[in-house]
């Protein structure tokens, strides 16, 4: 087996509650190339953060392994830092000492005191939040404070940057927006990033390869597209692309046909009719 | 004539600018102020009708002021022993406040942290706190002499004892109550025990915290006057309880005005300090 960036390797998941086990994720196998944007789509409940959450470190796998860079990933750390859904900022902390956080605890030793102010302050800068660092949480809009969440985890210099629907909570302008900002950071240092997300657009937009998922219980990997798209990519010009559309349509066609999420008061007390469904299905 | 005319233009706008500060400080006082104050002269009117036939039991407020007019005009004489002027009995009794809540403060921070954090401690001390607590506070008061021989630490001890409960509890509810989210961050960045600790526990769990800091110094100052009116010593308890038994009613109400301000103040200081540290996310 060759030696990928980042490989997910045989990754099962099953929660067990109640003494019921319910298996959330089967067998998954992916590998990432370095510098590449890979997002993962699929309906909810499918298991999507669950696996986001595992490459991270912050659940273990049931069974398989998690391979970054060389080194078997057994517990969250800064070369995996994670964009958090709903911007984890803590609220009793400015914009500026959020991000000297992540900063001052990762490069304690690597970075002196004024290359760490520096460096909090270029990454404040990348997403355009110079101006709002003495503001606290509460004061700044969300699409701000998800702009400081991704400088806090960039802080970090990642080797692979988690995103968990980063843009899930954000109004349609705002979110555009944001999309345009990492799609232009990722140019422009060629981080390695896994985007989670159900919005079909901001995936074929943004990412190198989707990975589609199956619909859970025990999820996989159905389809993986690769998204062949030269950057950078302006979401207007995008729009008449022949191209664009074929993938979307690929993307749609997945969820909508192949994976169609039926989800009925009948099936969700019956839960092995699905599993039997899905497998007639596939 | 010229001279007073440019006088004239260069006071106009200064008056200008601070008219609306006194307005805005006139309104203040209208809203804030004076409601209380019409009450107060209603009760005290009140009062003053009911108590003023020579046969009241009760003295009328006009007597508390005559009667207790040398202890208002001069709170800090010392003639020896128990005489002293009502600042020092209330300042006794604030010391002991002093010792035995702070006491609680680190203890009970302490322990909230740990049964917030740790789901044996949480199913091992919370019965106990939860019967303990109910104990009311002079019941303490025998077993805490006979345990330490002396009066002085007895009172310290039930003060202790009285505000510990509600910062344990709500200390533990609060640690228990941080978002998922923050203890995730903390993860990915590997905070240590200590950085956890500093950073995250304690600043997300302050507004609960200070709720019971605030509800800790409030049960203090309610045991103290009781604490004392049993152990004697000066102290504005063994004052009201002295005056009972020299049948001074009028210092007897002037001592209670008093306990109601400083416990008033002590209360609204906790909740200064609670807002400054909380930044504003634990309403006072």
């Amino acid at each position: 087996m060759t030696a990928r960036y980042l490989s997910i390797e045989q990754v099962d998941m099953t929660f067990t509650r109640d003494g019921i086990d319910s298996q959330v994720l089967k067998n998954i196998n992916l590998s990432v190339e370095r510098g590449e944007y890979i997002s993962i789509i699929g309906h909810s409940g499918c298991g999507k953060s669950t696996l986001l959450n595992i490459v991270a470190g912050l659940i273990d796998s049931t069974s398989g392994a998690v391979i970054l860079d060389g080194k078997e990933v057994n517990d969250p750390g800064p070369d995996r830092s994670v964009v958090f859904q709903n911007h984890s900022l803590l609220p009793w902390l400015t914009v500026f000492e959020n991000v000297a956080l992540a900063v001052n605890k990762t490069f304690a030793r690597s970075k002196s005191k004024a290359e760490r102010h520096e460096w909090i302050l270029k990454n404040l800068e990348m997403v355009g939040m110079t101006a709002a660092r003495d503001k606290r949480p509460d004061e700044i809009s969300g699409g701000m404070k998800q702009r400081v969440g991704i400088a806090r985890a960039l802080a970090m210099e990642p080797k692979v940057l988690l995103l968990d629907e980063p843009f899930g909570a954000l109004d349609a302008l705002t979110r555009a927006h944001l999309q345009e900002e990492v799609m232009r950071i990722q140019e422009e240092l060629h981080n390695t990033i896994i985007m989670i997300t159900h919005d079909v657009d901001e995936a074929v937009l943004l990412s190198d390869r989707i990975v589609m998922m199956t619909n859970g219980p025990s999820a996989k990997i159905g389809e993986i597209l690769a998204i062949d798209l030269p950057r950078p990519r302006n979401r207007i010009t995008l729009a008449d692309d022949p191209r664009y559309n074929h993938y979307r349509q690929e993307v749609l066609r997945f969820l909508y046909e192949k994976q169609r999420k039926v989800e009925s008061l009948a099936e969700r007390r019956d839960k092995p009719a699905i599993t039997d469904a899905a497998k007639a299905r596939a | 004539m010229s001279v007073s005319q440019r006088a004239d233009s260069v006071t106009q706008p200064a008056q200008a600018s601070w008219v609306p500060q006194l307005q805005k400080l006139k309104d203040a006082l209208v809203q804030r102020v004076l409601p209380p104050l019409l009450i107060l002269a209603l009760l005290g009117g009140i009062w003053e009708l009911l108590c003023s036939s020579p046969t009241a039991a009760l003295p009328p407020p006009s007597q508390v002021i005559t009667d207790t007019w040398s202890l208002i005009v001069n709170p800090f004489y010392d003639y020896g022993g128990n005489d002293k002027g009502m600042g020092w009995q209330i300042l006794a009794s604030l010391e002991r406040v002093a010792y035995g809540y702070s006491l609680a403060v680190v203890v009970g921070i302490s322990l909230g942290v740990l049964v917030g954090q740790s789901t044996w401690a949480l199913r091992g001390l919370d019965p106990v706190f939860q019967v303990l607590r109910t104990v009311p506070p002079l019941a303490w008061l025998p077993i805490s002499l006979a345990g330490f021989q002396d009066s002085a630490p007895s009172a310290i001890f039930v003060i202790f004892i009285t505000a510990i409960w509600p910062i344990i509890i709500n200390t533990s509810v609060g640690v228990r109550n941080i978002p998922e989210d923050y203890r995730n961050v903390a993860r990915v960045l590997r905070l240590n025990g200590y950085e956890y600790f500093t950073r995250i526990m304690l600043p997300a769990a302050a507004p609960y915290i200070f709720s019971g800091l605030r509800i800790g110094v409030g049960l203090s100052w309610l045991a103290i006057v009781a604490a004392e009116m049993l152990i004697g010593g000066v102290g504005i308890g063994f004052f009201i309880w002295d005056a009972w038994n020299a049948s001074m009613l009028s210092d007897i109400v002037l001592a209670l005005i008093y306990v109601g301000i400083v416990g008033f103040i002590l209360d609204r200081m906790v909740a200064y300090v609670g807002n400054r540290v909380t930044r504003g996310t634990s309403k006072g």
